[in-house]
């Protein structure tokens, strides 16, 4: 036991050799009951378990060999647990505006002074809006496709969607077009999908990542 | 006017236009240059007549190009281009297999037919088996001799296996009319998936995004560039060489593998040949440049067009009109390509929908200073 315990806060909600409330939970879980001369250990999400021989030697490498199995049958259950990363990673979103500077200014009124935890939680927000709206952009199946297209197909890293430049008379449509607009008109015929509500998330994280990728350029509504 | 007894048939003002456009440029193949430099005026006048005169800048010089290589004699050639088609199978999109019916049926239309069609890479969208065997299927119906290029949708589901089954090698040379013609995989990536446990779907998909970071650079890769090594030691330096590959051979910009991570090398192995030209697909636009004695083009796509990317295009893109999404075959095309008896070309993009644009082996030659194509209204933003 001793050298599992490292692991323990992390992973392991509990070891099978503890109360008979634990038993009971678990016996009711599994399909089979643990084989003699074995303990099943259970994941901190309540569901995964894995069968340790009893007689396993306790070192810290077999406690690693559990967390590995454990962490493993878990990925494999929630495949898009670390969608954020991968986004990040495969898309290059770019990152919201770094308000670090703010940090301990303030006039102690509305919002107090400015912390880190502020801070990061402003950029956290903000930017898993804009990550969700790549991953919306990105997948046709996301976006209703019923051809197989995306808006990155014509628009890799959001390039020529100029969301500087609306609103702007759109001739082609007889109005004043805003980019929501724009994006309702690309899903409904180049992408064949389903036109989205003003308010859908989807459409609210796509405006999100749009804009997040023109960082810097200047507004410059009605341009051609 | 009366058919029949019925309602007159009306034409249109644009396809009167592009009909009248299309015999012109028929005629104009067959004459030599004193006849076509009367017509070509008459036709202008004509056309300014007309209440055309806005498009004559984009089409008069197209012809005068045929005018400069028939003046020579005979001894030019055409070869015509499709490329980037990106097919799904048709149950799940039927836009992507017309379009490239379309451009089948532009090339089986010219009048000559061009000596044979380059097929510039990128014929299916996710590299499955019945995506290349619908391509090769519709490509069968070209009537002239068809030399295909892989790209990497072709290629990263099952690494070329359908592809060559059905086209052969990815990597050949031929010669035709004193032309040195030699084809490349620019489209090579270093392992990216087996450390990720990628399944070759995912593979795939992840090289199908434009826009993904996760894959490799594009490379030619030593063993290939030792090939070309090889394959051109025997030809001489006056000799002209035409290179197709799917990815330019030079560096644009990186985060769309515009981009080959190797063109120095490669372009050192073409440098010593007095006249080069490289035609490229995968980049879906007007694309020109020149390194040395290296003129390149690019090609268009049958299936959606790229934008320009933010950073690195060449000075001597004369960038396309912005194409318009309210058209959903704006942008799009084939073309051909006229070799000059020097081996010198010049690039038609056959924009679907529009004028065509030309870019002429003197405006590359001159390094920009004469023979400039048309600038566009509405360039990228």
């Amino acid at each position: 036991m001793k050298n599992l315990r490292p692991l323990a806060p992390i992973l392991l909600s509990s070891l099978l050799a503890g109360t008979a409330d634990s038993q009971t939970t678990l016996s009711q879980q599994s399909p089979a009951a643990p084989a003699a001369g074995s303990k099943t250990v259970k994941l901190c999400d309540n569901k995964t378990t894995v069968e340790v021989p009893n007689d396993a030697p306790k070192t810290r490498a077999e406690g690693q060999k559990i967390s590995d199995a454990l962490m493993a049958q878990w990925r494999e259950a929630n495949p898009k647990s670390n969608w954020e990363q991968a986004e990040v990673e495969a898309h290059q979103v770019v990152r919201p505006s770094d308000n670090s500077k703010l940090i301990g200014t303030g006039q102690s009124a509305t919002y107090g002074v400015v912390t880190p935890q502020d801070v990061q939680v402003w950029q956290n927000e903000t930017y898993k809006v804009a990550l969700y709206g790549s991953t919306v952009f990105h997948s046709g199946d996301e976006l209703g496709s019923e051809i197989a297209v995306s808006c990155d197909m014509c628009h890799p890293r959001a390039a020529n969607t100029h969301p500087e430049s609306y609103p702007k008379f759109q001739p082609q449509l007889g109005r004043v077009a805003l980019l929501r607009d724009m994006i309702n008109w690309c899903i409904e015929h180049p992408v064949r999908g389903k036109v989205l509500g003003p308010d859908d998330p989807k459409m609210r994280a796509l405006e999100a990542y749009i804009i997040a990728q023109r960082k810097g350029v200047p507004l410059d509504y009605g341009k051609r | 006017m009366k058919e029949n007894g019925k309602i007159p048939h009306i034409k249109s003002v644009e396809t009167r236009h592009l009909e009248e456009r299309e015999s012109l440029f028929r005629g104009l193949k067959q004459l030599d240059r004193r006849t076509f430099l009367r017509v070509s005026t008459g036709a202008a006048a004509a056309a300014a007549a007309a209440g055309v005169s806005n498009h004559l800048h984009s089409f008069l010089p197209v012809n005068v190009a045929y005018a400069d290589g028939a003046g020579g004699g005979s001894k030019g050639f055409t070869f015509a281009y499709i490329s980037d088609s990106h097919l799904y199978v048709k149950k799940t999109n039927e836009r992507f297999v017309r379009q490239l019916l379309r451009a089948v049926d532009d090339i089986n239309r010219l009048d000559p037919q061009p000596d044979f069609v380059l097929y510039g890479g990128d014929l299916a969208q996710l590299g499955r088996r019945e995506e290349l065997d619908l391509g090769a299927q519709i490509l069968r119906s070209i009537k002239a001799p068809v030399r295909m290029m892989v790209g990497e949708h072709d290629w990263y589901f099952d690494m070329g296996e359908r592809w060559n089954a059905l086209f052969g090698s990815q990597t050949y040379s031929f010669d035709h009319k004193g032309i040195h013609f030699v084809v490349l995989m620019s489209v090579v990536e270093k392992d990216f998936w087996s450390a990720r446990g990628m399944s070759p779907a995912e593979r795939m998909r992840t090289v199908a995004g434009l826009d993904n970071a996760v894959q490799s650079a594009f490379e030619v890769g030593a063993p290939q560039r030792e090939w070309l090594r090889k394959d051109l030691e025997k030809v001489p330096t006056s000799t002209p060489l035409i290179v197709f590959s799917h990815s330019p051979l030079y560096k644009l910009y990186r985060p769309w593998n515009f981009w080959t991570d190797d063109a120095e090398e490669v372009q050192a192995i073409l440098q010593r040949f007095d006249r080069v030209t490289v035609l490229h697909g995968h980049t879906h636009q007007v694309l020109t440049n020149r390194i040395g004695n290296i003129q390149f083009h690019g090609m268009l796509s049958t299936a959606w067009p790229w934008p320009y990317a933010p950073q690195g295009l060449p000075a001597l893109t004369v960038q396309m009109n912005r194409p318009n999404p309210f058209d959903s075959n704006d942008g799009l095309g084939d073309g051909s390509v006229a070799v000059h008896p020097d081996g010198l070309v010049d690039k038609l993009y056959n924009l679907w929908n529009r004028n065509p644009m030309q870019v002429r082996a003197g405006y590359l030659s001159s390094g920009g200073k004469s023979d400039i194509p048309v600038a566009p209204t509405l360039a990228s933003y």
